[in-house]
This record gives C-alpha cells, structure tokens and sequence, in this order.
C-alpha cells in the first residue's frame, strides 16, 4: 500500500509515503495531534484527502466511501460504543459483521446453525458473551463491548485491520486482555494490522514493525530485529527530537 | 363511540408506523409528514374524479408519499441538510405541489366508489374497520418480514449507529433515504384512505399529522411493550387506536372542533411525560425496598454488636480495658 503526498487543509499530513506488507503488525507511535488518527481516517476513508492516493492491492481506494474499502477494511474504535450497535442484540451485531457485502439482500439474516456458530465464536473470550447472544449490546460492560468489536473487526478476514486506541478507554486489566486477545487473534488469522497506541510498552511488546509520526511525518520506521532492540525510554526520548 | 374510533384509528395506523420508522428505527423526526398525508390524499382524490378505480387511486397516493420522501431523503443525505430542516422544506414544497394537484383547496369525491364500496354493503362503520384491518394487516406482515431481513438489520443498525454501519458496509445514506421512503408512503397511505373516508380532499388536513403521530407512537409504547418488531409494530395500532378514542372521549367532554389541535398537542405533552414520571416513580419504589432491606440488614448487625459490646468498641476505639 502507498499513501504518497497525503495532505489535507491544514497539512496534518504531509508527504506521508508508507507501504504495509501483506502480514505486517505495525504499532503507531506519536505525540497528540501528531496526525496518527488522520492518518487512519485517511486509510478508512472517514476523512477525505485532499491529494496523492491509497493503494489496496494495486487498486487505488483514495475516491471510494467508508462502506466501500469495509470490503477489506475493518476498524475498532477508541470509545465501546462506536463498534457495535447498542440497541441491537449480539447475535445481531455479528450477523452484521460476519459480511460486508450484500448488505440490502433480501434474505433472512437469522439462518439456521446461526447462533451456535456465534457461541463457538464468543467461548474462548471467556466473558460469558456466549450465553448472552440476545442481549442488547448497550447492557454490556466497556470491556465486553470492545473484546466484541474486536471480534466483529475481524470476523469478515479484512485485508487490513485498523486499531485506533482500542484499550484507551478499558481498565489496566480489561486493557491488557483485550490486548492478548488483538495479539492472539492477529497470529491466528495473519491480519495486516496497524495499531495506534499510546502505551509504550504495548508498542514494542506487540507487532513486527513500529512507526512513529511527528507533525503528520513519518519520523521513524524500524522493523524486525531493530524493532527488539528499541527500549521504551529510547522511544520516549524521541518524543522530545 | 369505540367503534368509530376503532375504525378511524385503523386508517392512521399507517401514519403512525411511517412516524415510527423514521422517529424510533431512524431516530429522525421527519417533518415531511405534514406534506406527505395531504399529498397521498390529494393525489387519490384526483385521480378517482379523473376516473381512476379506488385501488389505482390509493396505489398512486402510496407512491406520492413515497416520492415526497425521498425527496426529503436526498436533501438530508446527500446535500447534508439537516433532518428537521429537510423535512420543512418539502413540507412547505409539497403545499405547492398539492393545490396543483388538487386545482383548489377542497376537492369532494361525487359518485366515485370508494374503496369500502368494494366491501359487502354492511354498516359504514364495519366497512371501515374491515378495510382498516386488510390495509394494516398487509403493511405489519410486509414491515415485519421486511425487518427480518438483512435489509431491515441494516436499517436498523443504520439508525442506531451510522459510524458503524459504515464501518461494517453498509451504504447509511441509501439506508437513510429508504427509511425517509417507506415512511412517507405510509403516512402518505394513511392521507389516502382517510380522503376517502371523509370523501374530501383538504389542503390543510396535514396540520398537525406529525403531532398526531408522534403522540400515538407514544401511546402505543406506552401500552404494549416490548423489543421484538412485532410488538412494536402492534404497539404502534394499539396507540394509533387508542389516540383516536382519546380524542373522542376529549370531544365528548364537549371540546369543539376548533380545539381539537391542541388537545393534540396537550395529549403530545403528556404522554412523553407519562413514562419520564412511571420510570421516576419506579426507581424510587425499589429504591426504597432496597433501602429497607439494606436498613433490617442493619438492623440485625447491631443487635449481633448488641450482644458483644465490649469486643466491638474495644477494637475500633483503641480503648484496650
């Protein structure tokens, strides 16, 4: 992917050229204001930009709408409440997230086999979520609330999986468990994720590959091997440069 | 007196369900209701004195409702007027467009049949409320099976969260500009079969129609609640009849017809503060069971302390005998 001479009105990204490869995990670092969150936007298409193009497997998305590059996008927001629909039950929000196509279909969405899949998905959360499919979303805590949008982020396979702040608004323990279970479930599905964080220790514990952004730049990019060798003081140092 | 509202309530049930699919599905209010109920009447009535058959004539008020709707849709959606504002302007376009239609502000039905004169001659009252009930049973079966599809999730979750749905692929506007559709056809629907009872077509019968059917949507949920959409939707019949018999109880009090709007309104008034007060009071009710029981628990603990003074003063006080 290429996201060569991104810019908007107030030049909060500027000539930012960035290529993620198929399997990547890339923690983003910054400051607030840094443009880390535009930068995603851009990505999801949430915020139009102004020039240059982005590129999803030699297709350039740069024109198309949110629900669109959904067919291989998917997001978890900062705040519980914007990943799921909280007056719909779980079973429901899944059913929404299992597909990003045929979105209009006439079909009955509640198929036969439906809810056990769904149980089968929602066990190994360990949160009990399995038992509570007709539940509306908006009667579950914050931690379950985001350990589900994580879910439904990745249950249609996306090509891409933008994580934008997931664990900012959970408790140190909710936080990092929602934490193992981004990692585990990036292992297992092999996504191509880019994670935003502000938690340096998740930055370097997670993901084979850390950008930093200052100013709407890309100010550093180190991957593998470089990657291990950073230490979050380091990291913090550079926050200062 | 029940009968007939029974049977004017079954004609506004439609409006009361298109005011529910943009009001509580898509959490608009849409104003275009004050349009879109003279449209579809206006529309019929014309068409019947231009000769067309009742069925035809109601069809064509449907699909004007629907037209005034999307219209009101396209203005929200993609020229990002916002909703209430979108829904005057074509409120206040289609008053336009219904002198047009009609040629002059009232237009009577002559010998025109109507589409109760295709029912066995009975009683008027029972001719209404069969046909009533026909008309209301289509439109609940049609929404509840339209609501059990992915169309109608999509709806559904389009109104509750935009950013997600968009997230997830659905087209929101699109979701959008179907709702504002849909509903307006019905309200438009309920203009039409409400022409024919009355055998007029009026400029100013939509004054007031989107009080009437906020206030029966209230109503109902008031009545008959419940999640699943089936409930929901009987709740809005409930209310559309039950708003109905109110203002005839209110007529009988010896209210005259002038008054009749803002009886509306009052009705409007308290009915969204009925469930505030209910839910208040509910609180306070097991607030306070909790709190006695809360306070007997206490209760018991200081008649446990009772028996063993000494211990519990020595060990809080620090004064070791």
């Amino acid at each position: 992917m290429f996201f060569p001479g991104t810019e908007n009105e107030r030049h909060i990204l500027k000539n930012v050229s960035l290529k993620v490869y198929d399997g990547d995990f890339i923690s983003l670092i910054g400051n607030n204001g840094a443009g880390k969150s535009t930068l995603l936007n851009t990505i999801a298409g949430t915020l139009p930009a102004d020039a240059g193009s982005i590129n999803l497997e030699n297709k350039n998305v740069i024109k198309k709408s949110v629900s669109y590059r959904s067919r291989w996008m998917s997001r978890v927001f900062q705040d519980p409440k914007m990943g799921t629909a909280g007056e719909l039950s779980v079973a429901e929000n899944l059913v929404l997230a299992q597909s990003h196509v045929n979105t209009t279909s006439l079909k009955w969405y509640n198929k036969k086999g439906q809810l056990e899949k769904f149980q089968e998905l929602l066990k190994p959360l360990d949160m009990g979520l399995e038992n509570r499919l007709k539940t509306q979303v908006k009667y579950l805590s914050g931690g379950q609330r985001q350990a589900l949008s994580l879910l439904m982020a990745t249950l249609s396979k996306p090509k891409l999986l933008l994580l934008d702040e997931h664990t900012a608004a959970l408790d140190p323990k909710t936080s990092r468990d929602v934490m193992n279970l981004t990692d585990e479930i990036v292992n297992r599905e092999k996504l191509t994720t880019m994670m935003i964080t502000h938690k340096m220790s998740d930055a370097l514990k997670y993901g084979n590959r850390l950008i930093m952004v200052q100013d709407g730049q890309i100010t550093l990019d180190v991957s593998g091997e470089d990657k291990m060798k950073l230490d979050s003081e380091e990291l913090v140092g550079m926050f200062d440069n | 007196m029940i009968i007939s509202s029974l049977g004017q309530g079954l004609l506004w049930a439609p409006l009361v369900i298109g005011v529910f699919i943009t009001f509580r599905i898509l959490d608009i209010p849409d104003l275009t209701t004050e349009g879109s109920f003279p449209f579809g009447a206006a529309m019929t009535i014309s068409l019947m004195i231009n000769g067309q058959s009742a069925f035809t004539a109601t069809l064509m008020g449907f699909v004007a409702g629907c037209l005034g709707g999307f219209v009101t849709g396209i203005l929200d959606t993609k020229l990002h007027i916002p909703s209430l504002l979108a829904g005057i302007l074509t409120m206040t376009g289609l008053y336009s467009v219904n002198m047009h239609v009609m040629g002059k502000s009232n237009v009577p039905l002559l010998t025109q049949k109507v589409l109760t004169d295709y029912l066995p001659s009975w009683a008027t009252t029972t001719q209404t409320i069969v046909l009533g009930i026909i008309i209301i049973g289509i439109v609940i079966v049609a929404l509840y099976l339209m609501f059990k599809t992915r169309l109608g999730l999509s709806l559904m979750a389009t109104g509750n969260n935009k950013n997600m749905s968009s997230a997830n692929g659905i087209n929101t506007d699109k979701m959008i500009i179907f709702g504002y559709t849909i509903s307006n056809g019905l309200i438009a629907l309920s203009g039409s079969l409400i022409a024919q009872s009355n055998g007029y077509a009026d400029i100013g019968m939509g004054i007031g129609t989107i009080v009437i059917g906020l206030a029966s949507v209230l109503v109902g949920e008031i009545f008959l609640r419940g999640r699943s959409i089936l409930v929901r939707l009987l709740a809005m019949l409930v209310g559309a009849i039950l708003y109905r018999f109110l203002l005839t109880v209110a007529m009988g009090l010896g209210f005259p017809p002038d008054d009749l709007k803002i009886l509306s309104a009052i009705i409007l008034v308290i009915v969204i503060c009925v469930p505030i007060v209910r839910n208040k009071l509910k609180t306070r009710k097991q607030l306070k069971i909790y709190l006695s029981q809360l306070t007997e628990g206490e209760q018991d603990e200081q008649v446990r302390s009772i028996k063993r003074p000494k211990f519990t003063k020595g060990v809080l006080s620090g004064d070791r005998e």
